[in-house]
């Protein structure tokens, strides 16, 4: 690696990065609006830093102006910002283009986006070298060195390649090689791991923190997930409204907050074990303050159940609770007193019997789906089993390509299954198409989609996008839709005086309240909720999970939860059903499949999550990407990444779906006991084994 | 690829004989008889049925669609009973002529508008822009009769340069000729020029605006490299659709314009059979612009596909 950067600053004493003060406006209409407050905050050499809190709180905002990429309506109105000990506002635009080969870096959300679709992986990353006068070869021998160093296994391939041909995640590690090409001073993560898989963002992470203690970089760590910023980070900001309102060392801003936000923040997210009949989740009410309100007192008096007059009168000053710990709060002493905004106390049903013993109003045997690809088979969805029972849901997690969405699109006949395959809704079988099923049985199938921005017409009010989905389903019509109408806009929680609104002139919480009811608006058995909330900050993310608990007691109704999230799933579900490769690996009760003994797929699987709690498992690595559909591996579909690989058996012979405890399911040679013993402890590195199967895992096409 | 391209010939064929078929009858609907036409009012019935006995023309339609097909694939174009000479030789001059025009006027206006709009887009709401974007609006937005007329009495008449006809005297080298055709080229190019200038403007700063340029800027590129290594490769891709076009309008198109500047291009040659009932000339004629049209697109789709990795390398995984 570059040993000696051409930089006269005396790198290792000042500060990586130093913000004072820092005012940023965006020219919004004509008028100049507010985004950050005042933001103070300094990264030292070699220290890891996270920046939380919820989306438009200015925490882009904060990591573009250190690198004085501002968009065309904003500017830095007051404050400063030294990047290595150097007056960043006060350099020229070569200084600042100098800075930004050097010594500062960045990764974003998107990573494939992030990447230039027309040009190769290896010049991409070269350009960085070359920017520095390395000259042509040398520049692509040094690119591949870096590749190599993020971990990429086949660097001489990736070069050639583009990154519509790589998944997120080598992509991301392709971002990540760029920006440490350079050696940088200052390296700042903007939600590396978002929309990444659970196995895909742990590995991530670890080559993150890997590669920072070689590189000795500080690192400006930004993600909404409290989870991530506890695992990466030594100092934690939390920003609101454009200010920090509490900053710490993780663990004393974690396990000892003292700012109601902080507080609100940490109760939103389903604990590890919380579930929906322990409690509900708490929530933050009202919403963040517009761009550039004037805020006169603190930033977050209008949401806080401990505000006072004087909250709303004077700006709290930075209180220091202690070793390093500032909170901006008159009442940070209380802040842990915080009053719940939603009753602890779980909705609870009395269940008439032992929900087994039901009619289940969805049961599916031998359900599979082969596309069709440039001549290949593709099989996206492998022989499923399985039963709802009402008033159940069912938690699918896997990773992405596992077939989770397929398995959903099947059951609402958006997808037509193959022959053979058999849907039955309260025991009557259901034709495989959509359009081939009755009103009745539409009706009682319905979906929540990820993101209710695209689910929506947009042109069309609330009022009309609800009032059809009732007229179309129940046939509502006259007065006696407007009556329903309000019932059912009042049950999600929708302010009935915002029914006249389109989507866009709603919040992200809001838009998705709407689809929940539009969905709920035939009064289903069923709703397929596919990702309804990783769309949504957490606070939002609470009360949509508390609406869901609630309507499902409501109208017994059962669901089908698709989410990478696994805290979220095992809040909600009472069994849970683990996909890989189109194959359902594991099949029981929520609190069974989220303790051992379980397969070593979902072992792997939850191993990857970090957890505020400090739960800390051993991390068990998977190795390669997730195989190709059209070509799967022989044997059991894991064997080729297995932590607890037994032997030639696994390559061989396809394990069957066996039930191993009453009620609980999984496709694994192991018995149930062999495996309780063997899960007490980490499993070793696992032997290298020949790689059946493609590199790289094809998704479905839908 | 291979796939994509044979798929898209397929069409192409399939195209060109539905448009075969509805020259074919809509060149039926001109009135008038072909005899009757070429013979002249004052001829006797009589001669009328045998000339058109002798031109084939009183056969069905079906016989005499099959005729005309299957003498087009074997090369036969037929003769043009009006004017005493095969179709091929005035539809083939015509043809040559009219792509001498297109290529100058592609030579002028498609380097000229591509750098006018991905100025504008780097110079986005400056009065530069607007100037650029309006300017090349109006321009296209005036009919292109107008600027013929305007500039024949410009230049021509007023200052004494330049031809107000295009036809070079035969025998002229190309810069004669290209002299004589500087006028009508340029007619186009106040035509194409927004047209294309728009498409260079949108689609870079669409590619300003993506997330691969912000990480070029990042990188710490002077803008000159991320300009040209980063946005411009990516913001082309629309305009070459675009321009392959305009080539099916430049070729069989300008019929006003080859008029007014007396030129013998296919938009002439079409035009005049139209008026004389020439029906070999006018079918071959249409069917002949279908063909540079369809050419062009699937010219234009096999380039964006090389251009654009995420095409070219799609089903591969």
């Amino acid at each position: 690696m570059t040993q000696e950067l051409a930089t006269s600053a005396p790198v290792s004493t000042a500060n990586a990065l130093e913000l004072e003060d820092l005012e940023v406006e965006y020219k919004v209409r004509g008028a100049w609006k507010k985004v950050l407050r005042g933001v103070s905050l300094s990264i030292a050499p070699g220290e890891s830093y996270g920046l939380v809190g919820e989306s438009g709180c200015g925490k882009s905002t904060a990591a573009f102006a250190a690198l004085n990429y501002l968009p065309r309506n904003g500017r830095v109105s007051s404050g400063s910002i030294h990047v290595a000990g150097k007056d960043l506002l006060a350099m020229s635009d070569a200084d600042v283009r100098t800075l930004r080969s050097t010594q500062v870096s960045m990764v974003y959300q998107n990573p494939t986006s992030a990447l230039n679709p027309t040009i190769h992986i290896g010049d991409q990353v070269a350009e960085v070298f070359t920017l520095q006068g390395v000259g042509g070869s040398e520049a692509q021998d040094r690119a591949k060195a870096m590749l190599q160093k993020v971990q990429i296994s086949d660097p001489t391939g990736v070069m050639g390649r583009y990154p519509h041909q790589l998944s997120g995640g080598m992509n991301q590690r392709v971002v990540i090689a760029m920006a440490l090409a350079k050696d940088p001073t200052l390296l700042m993560l903007d939600e590396p791991t978002t929309g990444l898989d659970a196995t895909v963002e742990a590995e991530v992470l670890d080559l993150v923190a890997a590669l920072r203690q070689e590189f000795g970089t500080s690192v400006l760590f930004i993600s909404h997930n409290l989870d991530v910023i506890l695992r990466m980070c030594d100092k934690v900001g939390v920003l609101y409204a454009g200010r920090v309102v509490e900053q710490g060392t993780v663990d004393e801003v974690f396990h000892n907050p003292r700012h109601p936000y902080t507080v609100g923040l940490l109760r939103c997210i389903p604990r590890a074990g919380a579930r929906k009949d322990q409690g509900r989740l708490d929530t933050i009410p009202g919403f963040l303050p517009g761009l550039g309100e004037t805020l006169p007192g603190c930033v977050f008096a209008d949401r806080c159940a401990l505000v006072q007059d004087v909250c709303r009168t004077d700006e709290p000053p930075l209180y220091d609770v202690g070793a390093g710990h500032i909170s901006r709060c008159h009442f940070h002493e209380q802040a842990q007193d915080l009053p719940r905004n939603t009753s602890p106390v779980a909705v609870t049903e009395e269940r008439p019997a032992e929900s087994s013993d039901r009619v289940p109003v969805i049961s599916t045997r031998n359900v599979r789906k082969t596309f069709h690809q440039d001549g290949h088979e593709v099989r996206a969805v492998e022989d499923i089993t399985f039963t709802l029972a009402p008033g159940e849901t069912l938690g699918l997690v896997g990773e992405s390509g596992s077939g989770k969405t397929t398995l959903a699109r099947l059951l609402l006949g958006l997808t037509t299954p193959d022959e053979g395959s058999v849907v039955e809704l309260d025991g009557v079988p259901v034709a495989g198409a959509i359009g081939k099923r009755d009103r009745e049985q539409v009706r009682s199938l319905q979906i929540v989609f990820q993101n209710p921005d695209a689910a929506l017409n947009r042109r069309f009010s609330i009022k009309r996008i609800i009032g059809r989905a009732l007229t179309m389903l129940m046939g509502t019509r006259g007065e006696q839709l407007d009556t329903r109408l309000r019932d059912l806009t009042h049950s999600v929680r929708f302010d009935v005086r915002l029914i006249r609104a389109k989507p866009t002139q709603l919040s992200g919480g809001l838009k998705q309240r709407v689809a929940i009811a539009r969905a709920f608006a035939g009064d289903p058995k069923i709703v397929v909720c596919d990702e309804p909330t990783s769309a949504l900050d957490v606070s939002v993310q609470a009360a949509i999970l508390n609406l869901l608990a609630e309507l499902q007691v409501k109208n017994d109704t059962a669901y089908l939860f698709i989410s990478h999230d696994l805290g979220v799933v095992r809040y909600l579900s009472d069994r849970i059903a683990v996909l890989y490769l189109g194959r359902l690996m594991e099949l029981g009760a929520a609190e069974t499949v989220f303790g051992p003994p379980q397969h070593p797929y979902t072992e792997a699987l939850l191993s990857a999550v970090p957890h505020v709690d400090g739960d800390e498992r051993p991390r068990i690595k998977l190795t390669g990407e997730i195989p190709s559909h059209a070509d799967p591996p022989s044997g059991c579909v894991f064997h080729t990444r297995c932590p607890r690989y037994i032997g030639d058996i696994c390559k061989t012979e396809e394990p069957e779906l066996k039930e191993v405890e009453p009620g609980h399911f999984w496709r694994c040679h192991y018995d149930v006991d062999e495996l309780r013993t063997l899960q007490q402890s980490a499993p070793e590195t696992r032997p290298e084994i020949g790689v059946s199967g493609g590199q790289r895992g094809a998704e479905p096409p839908v | 690829m291979k796939r994509f391209i044979a798929t898209r010939i397929l069409l192409s064929i399939v195209t060109l004989l539905i448009l075969s078929i509805l020259v074919f009858v809509a060149s039926q609907v001109l009135p008038g008889n072909v005899a009757r036409n070429i013979l002249g009012p004052l001829a006797d019935q009589a001669s009328v049925d045998e000339l058109n006995s002798q031109l084939g023309t009183d056969r069905s339609l079906v016989v005499q669609y099959w005729d005309w097909v299957t003498g087009l694939l074997t090369g036969d174009m037929g003769t043009s009973a009006i004017q005493q000479r095969s179709v091929f030789d005035i539809i083939g001059d015509s043809v040559v002529n009219s792509a001498k025009l297109a290529l100058l006027a592609f030579l002028i206006v498609v380097p000229l508008a591509i750098l006018g709009g991905v100025y504008a887009a780097l110079k986005e709401g400056t009065l530069r822009d607007r100037t650029i974007s309006l300017g090349g609006l109006s321009a296209t937005a005036v009919p292109d009769f107008v600027w013929a007329v305007l500039l024949i009495v410009i230049f021509p008449l007023g200052l004494g340069i330049f031809k107000p006809t295009a036809t070079a005297p035969p025998g002229s080298n190309v810069f004669e000729q290209v002299y004589y055709l500087i006028l009508p080229a340029i007619c186009l190019v106040f035509v194409l020029f927004g047209y294309i200038a728009r498409m260079a403007r949108a689609g870079t700063l669409e590619a300003l605006d993506a997330d691969y340029t912000r990480t070029a800027i990042i990188k710490g590129l002077p803008q000159r490299t991320v300009v040209r290594q980063h946005v411009l490769r990516n913001s082309l891709l629309p305009t070459i659709a675009v321009v392959a076009t305009q080539i099916g309008y430049m070729i069989g198109g300008l019929v006003v314009i080859e008029l007014i500047f007396n030129y013998n291009g296919l938009g002439k040659a079409l035009f005049e059979a139209a008026q004389r009932k020439d029906i070999p000339v006018l079918q071959t004629g249409v069917l002949l612009v279908g063909v540079v049209y369809l050419v062009a697109t699937l010219a234009a789709d096999i380039l964006y596909s090389v251009l654009n990795p995420r095409v070219r390398l799609g089903s591969e995984s």
